[in-house]
């Protein structure tokens, strides 16, 4: 127990930081997850083609390589860089990786709402003069959202929990990568583990619920 | 009276196939300004189909639909804009599940038409009040039954002043006890000199309503003429059969 106390401001900065990347990281991933399902939904072949690629391509990646990539190849080789702070740098670098991860299941997510929206929906629309952007943005994607809200909270409960592999990115400041760092000074500990362990369930648990309350309170009737 | 003689919509030898089925043979019809066309036949004739390619939600194969002077255009903008022309009311209402009937009827004024909300919200309890929904503008679709449902459909097409309106079986998908609060409705707005399509399969509105029956069958216009002429007299065999089996109850 001891060196969970020694240790806690220590590990809580940690927290602080997968808190950080998860709010970057899920704003990111919402707005592209929205843009890429509407590319997959879209009437233009291209963008539709794209979408599908990115999808295909990101989603069956491993988070591992989609973040050293992001890291070695964007960062370090392409020169795409945020701050000449490594710290900064590697945050904003895991950041974007881990939200363009997630986008593609944001997109996937997304799109099984869409088929929940009934085909007669978007005629209506159609039929009054909205353009196909005003059918999506007003009619299709509001109630698709609200489909898939607890679905949603899932993909994001999983993102905030693949923050701990930041250090695949270069960021070693969040809390798992402190674990390992106290653990290969101090011998494995059990306490700090399940410290950890507990950290995260606050982090998540309060997420499932409150998406599976809110998907319950947005439910379109029909 | 309506000045019957300019067209609003000319259909030329309009084809459509879906897949092998041959579904709009050669149609060439006209509608005129101010008129009533009622649109009746067998299910599976091309009715839904004939209808639904006048705003363009069914693309056409051959042949041209003229709206207004203008062909219909292909897509876009100029697309958008042609069906803000034209209100369209169909079978399974497609209100807008996630907003209430006040918005149901302002989302087009106020996203196509640019009109200021408050102004089209005035507009919109007129037409509510117009249908007998008003006490009901703040509540979702689900919460409405099914004539109320399709009446606010018809206050949400007339929201954009349309040349004319589309009615796709108004009223098929109605309990039997609400069909006629919706077809009242639709009797008053052609008495207001509204020009509309109607497919459906309401012998008595077409009676009541229509300036000009069209029977349709295996995808062709078998018979064109006036209600009376139609229901008392059909010309052809197989309208006279079509009639015999649902008149005879």
């Amino acid at each position: 127990m001891d060196e969970l106390i020694t240790y806690g401001p220590q590990l809580l900065e940690g927290f602080l930081e997968n808190i950080k990347l998860s709010l970057v990281a899920g704003v990111f991933a919402l707005i592209v997850g929205t843009l890429l399902v509407a590319m997959r939904v879209s009437p233009t072949p291209v963008l539709r083609a794209a979408g599908t690629v990115y999808v295909n391509v990101v989603r069956n990646t491993p988070l591992t390589l989609v973040l050293a990539f992001s890291a070695l190849g964007l960062s370090d080789t392409l020169g795409l860089v945020f701050s000449g702070v490594p710290r900064t740098n590697s945050f904003w670098i895991v950041s974007l990786g881990l939200g363009a991860y997630t986008a593609a299941f944001v997109c996937e997510a997304l799109r099984s709402g869409i088929n929940t929206v009934p085909t007669g929906q978007a005629e209506a629309a159609r039929a009054i003069g909205l353009t196909f952007f005003q059918t999506l943005t007003l009619i299709i994607l509001p109630q698709a959202f609200r489909a898939v809200v607890a679905p949603l909270g899932s993909v994001f409960i999983a993102m905030i929990k693949n923050t701990t592999v930041a250090t695949a990115g270069g960021l070693l400041t969040e809390s798992a990568a402190n674990m390992k760092e106290i653990f290969d000074t101090t011998g494995a500990s059990i306490p700090i583990f399940l410290g950890i362990v507990a950290g995260f369930m606050i982090l998540t648990m309060p997420i499932g619920f409150f998406t599976g309350w809110l998907s319950q309170r947005l439910a379109v009737v029909r | 009276m309506t000045d019957h003689s300019t067209p609003l919509v000319k259909l030329e030898n309009v084809n459509k196939h879906f897949g092998a089925l041959h579904v709009l043979k050669d149609i060439n019809l006209t509608v005129s300004r101010g008129e009533v066309l009622v649109v009746i036949g067998p299910s599976g004739g091309g009715k839904s189909t004939l209808c639904r390619a006048i705003n363009r939600l069914e693309t056409i194969d051959g042949g041209q639909i003229v709206f207004d002077g203008r062909p219909l255009p292909a897509e876009g903008k100029a697309l958008a804009a042609l069906r803000s022309e034209v209100g369209m009311v169909f079978q399974s209402f497609n209100l807008f599940a996630h907003k209430t009937i006040r918005e149901n009827v302002t989302l087009g004024p106020v996203k196509v038409r640019g009109i200021a909300r408050d102004k089209a919200n005035a507009r919109a309890m007129e037409l509510l009040e117009r249908v007998g929904i008003a006490a009901q503008a703040d509540k979702y679709p689900a919460q409405l039954s099914g004539g109320q449902q399709q009446r606010v459909a018809i206050a949400r097409a007339l929201a954009m002043d349309p040349k004319m309106i589309l009615f796709d079986e108004p009223t098929s998908a109605l309990d039997p006890e609400m069909v006629q609060e919706v077809l009242d409705v639709m009797v008053a707005l052609a008495r207001d000199g509204m020009t509309m399509v109607v497919v459906t399969h309401e012998m008595g509105f077409a009676r009541k309503a229509a300036n000009r029956v069209v029977f349709m069958a295996e995808g062709q216009i078998v018979e064109e003429s006036t209600p009376d002429e139609f229901f008392t007299n059909a010309r052809t065999e197989r309208a006279k059969d079509f009639l015999s089996k649902i008149l005879t109850h």
